[in-house]
């Protein structure tokens, strides 16, 4: 059982209320920061601390802080990205339903490291009733002088407010999240300037995840370097791991970075096995925008080792053998799953969600996903495998924002390790359309 | 002062010119195509992915490739980049591919379509595209729309450049029509089937690339290339006046803005010098229209066809010897 830096007292009655979230240990972080540390300072632990983007990226995140611009008589914005919407990912969500203070404790003393005295939590609209808990949250801090003017008598102000989005997947993008709070249609903006040098408002901004956020209370209290020592390389730290999919004990899982996967999977501890005691045929380890890996690669790496919950370790061998940690939305096939309808599922999502400003996204995710849907459906030709793997590579790279390449990925990496199972649907589309059925490993043999 | 490097030719530019205008500068081959970036619009280009280039330099100081394409219309050059356009098989694939894409919903009606022969997606297609489709499937389809009295919206032949949209926000007062939905099912359109109706609302078919946009008074008259194009001008109180008519012997079929090599309006024009001046009295003509000899337009011969080979610095002796001489 490893610290619980995000997780400790999230099963405590009563902790989304300020009140019980302080008897907890609670805002020691924005006291200790304002009053003990200057914003450089906390900048400095961050970095210390080595955490990363939570968000999926995994961009270092005191690295991304400094990035920030500083010009005179500019302001600076924090912006929470709690647009959390990518099939199989629900940890943020979660935490913020469970432990709404640590959000806004968090947001307090990043925007203080920022120099940020307006700060925004922007949350997918869908979620009114999380939003509901934020304020509500908010307002608590505020009536308790923790946000507004002079917090304990610092001398530093800060208005923290929550937006909602329009439900759009393509808002969790950071620039096009920035375009959707200035109230325009979300579409991700050309890049450069990134939004450290104008984002918000023409401004200097910051973009984080809500794990990302939470995380840096515990790296000011504790400091960076005992944050370091946990996980393992330079995956340090705690993640949250929204694990689903056919295992026993689907949920948000608290784990340091380093556990083995086939530990993730197997353990009581976690995700408790396979459901119904059936074999693992394949998992997405870090939500659906990554590359699926098959049983055999995603339990040991390129080089034979065991495979490990970390940023490194699940990118290895690239995207050959290797996926990415992502966001951390572990989501788990067993045998009877079918490859190629889950495909079309993904890619369902990626053509509804693309935001149609360029035109390889616009046009390729629409084309990938019709061409699945005709696999799936047993009215596939046997070219049309490499038609999509030319189609994912036409868009991959190609386009503004990143996703394209979310859209690419899962059909390429599905192609890349199950390609016998699209030629079955071809050649057999009689059996692989019949219910229930599945590929079962032999291409030319009809198992149903 | 940035020296940049495209296609093996140099040229010293400006700081935060783009290396689409630096390729422009050095002109021929070299010149990235455009489909969304439009030089007199702001905030437009990065969309339709047509102009990706290749940075295999980004800087003198920091000599490292970039590590993906990059659109050339938005990317500036720095001081000893170095870029890859035609030059490239990256580019080139990735270029054909984006053709390709562009061509999956357009119904590729040219032999009706209004734009034939001025349609920068006909040549994009030409100079890039490939001749099998691998598209299979049911191509979108709207129907047609007149917004306000002059323009026909005709959302089937449309590439979502959005040059339409930054006009309409940037050279007239009012904002009457958008994007609307999302992805392969957005469209162009007015709220409600509003009009388009301020007085330089007609500029939003001269930048259409496609025949997405169209001239109501225009449409079906005739064939671009069967038409004489004549430069003119006339005393206009609300733009500058200058213009190009489009006449079939006496008769002013169709009045547009003058658009430069890059099929970019060098100035826009008022409603009523492009609805309402269809008189040859109302206009001092000025004489033909210089038309590129390789357009379609030129096929008419209403002229001495105008040899006009782009002189590539740089070139090797012997290929110099085989141009042809003014």
């Amino acid at each position: 059982m490893g610290l619980k830096i995000l997780t400790e007292h999230i099963n405590v009655p009563g902790i989304e209320t300020l009140e019980v979230y302080r008897k907890h240990g609670g805002y020691k972080s924005v006291e200790k920061a304002l009053k003990t540390m200057s914003p450089e300072e906390v900048v400095e632990e961050v970095k210390t601390s080595g955490l990363r983007g939570r968000g999926g990226a995994g961009f270092p995140t005191g690295m991304k802080w400094s990035f920030l611009a500083k010009p005179e008589g500019v302001p600076r914005y924090l912006v929470c990205n709690a647009d959390e919407s990518e099939p199989g990912t629900f940890k943020d969500r979660w935490f913020m339903e469970k432990n709404p203070h640590a959000l806004v404790e968090g947001m307090i003393t990043s925007s203080y490291a920022l120099g940020a005295n307006t700060s925004y939590i922007y949350i997918r609209g869908e979620l009114m009733f999380v939003l509901r808990i934020l304020e509500k949250a908010i307002a608590e801090a505020y009536a308790a002088g923790l946000l507004g003017k002079n917090i304990f008598g610092s001398g530093y102000d800060l208005d923290l407010h929550v937006a909602p989005g329009g439900g759009a997947y393509i808002c969790g993008e950071e620039t096009a999240l920035l375009e959707s709070l200035e109230g325009k249609r979300g579409n991700p903006r050309n890049k450069p300037p990134f939004p450290a040098v104008k984002g918000l408002f023409q401004s200097p901004t910051v973009v984080n995840n809500v794990e990302t956020i939470a995380s840096v209370p515990w790296i000011v209290n504790n400091t960076g370097a005992e944050y370091a020592k946990i996980g393992i390389g330079r995956s340090t730290g705690t993640k949250l791991i929204s694990a689903s999919g056919n295992i026993n004990k689907p949920g948000v899982y608290e784990i340091d970075l380093g556990v083995p996967v086939e530990e993730f999977i197997y353990s009581d501890e976690y995700c408790g096995g396979i459901w119904k005691g059936k074999q693992l045929k394949a998992v997405v380890p870090g939500g659906s925008s990554v590359p699926i890996l098959p049983a055999e690669l995603i339990l040991k790496t390129a080089a034979g080792e065991q495979r490990l919950m970390s940023y490194e370790s699940l990118s290895d061998g690239g995207f050959v053998s290797g996926s990415m940690l992502g966001s951390g939305a572990f989501i788990v096939f067993d045998e009877d799953q079918c490859i190629v309808r889950n495909t079309w599922n993904y890619s369902r999502f990626y053509h509804h969600e693309s935001c149609g400003q360029c035109s390889p996204c616009r046009e390729g995710t629409g084309w990938m996903e019709k061409v699945l849907h005709r696999i799936e459906y047993g009215h596939g030709h046997p070219q049309d495998i490499d038609l999509l793997v030319s189609v994912a590579k036409q868009i991959e790279g190609n386009t503004i924002c990143p996703l394209g390449d979310a859209a690419a990925w899962p059909v390429a990496a599905a192609i890349r390790h199950f390609r016998d199972e699209f030629e079955w649907h071809i050649k057999h589309p009689r059996e692989a359309t019949a219910p229930g059925a599945v590929y079962r490993g032999q291409l030319d043999a009809v198992t149903a | 002062m940035a020296k940049v490097t495209i296609d093996g030719i140099e040229i010293e530019v400006e700081d935060g010119t783009t290396i689409l205008q630096a390729a422009r500068k050095i002109g021929g081959d070299i010149v990235p195509p455009a489909m969304c970036y439009y030089t007199p619009l702001k905030g437009s280009g990065g969309k339709c992915r047509v102009c990706l280039v290749k940075v295999t330099q980004g800087s003198a100081k920091d000599t490292r490739p970039m590590p993906k394409l990059v659109a050339s219309c938005i990317t500036q050059v720095q001081d000893g980049m170095v870029v890859e356009n035609t030059t490239n098989e990256e580019v080139l694939n990735a270029r054909k591919g984006i053709v390709e894409m562009l061509l999956i919903n357009h119904p590729l009606d040219c032999p009706i379509c209004d734009q034939a022969g001025e349609c920068s997606l006909q040549d994009l297609s030409y100079e890039h595209g490939v001749s099998a489709v691998r598209y299979e499937e049911q191509r979108r389809t709207f129907n047609k729309v007149d917004i306000g009295p002059y323009i026909q919206l005709h959302m089937t032949r449309c590439i979502l450049c959005y040059r339409c949209v930054y006009t309409a926000d940037q050279i007239t007062p009012e904002r009457v029509h958008g994007v609307l939905g999302r992805g392969d099912a957005a469209e162009i359109g007015t709220y409600i089937e509003n009009v388009v109706g301020n007085e330089f609302s007609g500029n939003v078919i001269d930048v259409c690339p496609v025949g997405a946009l169209t001239d109501k008074t225009w449409r079906f008259k005739n064939r671009v290339w069967f038409t004489k194009p004549l430069d003119a001008h006339r005393d206009c109180p609300t733009c500058s006046g200058k213009v190009t008519l489009w006449a079939r012997g006496e008769e002013v079929l169709r009045v547009t803005a003058r658009k430069d090599q890059y099929n970019e309006v060098e100035e826009f024009i008022c409603n009523t010098c492009r609805f309402d001046k269809k008189e040859m009295k109302d206009w001092t003509i000025e004489g033909p229209r210089h038309i590129e000899s390789n357009s379609v337009i030129s096929a008419n011969h209403y002229e001495l066809p105008v040899i006009n080979v782009p002189i590539v610095p740089n070139l090797p002796s012997s290929t110099k010897k085989n141009l042809p001489q003014e």
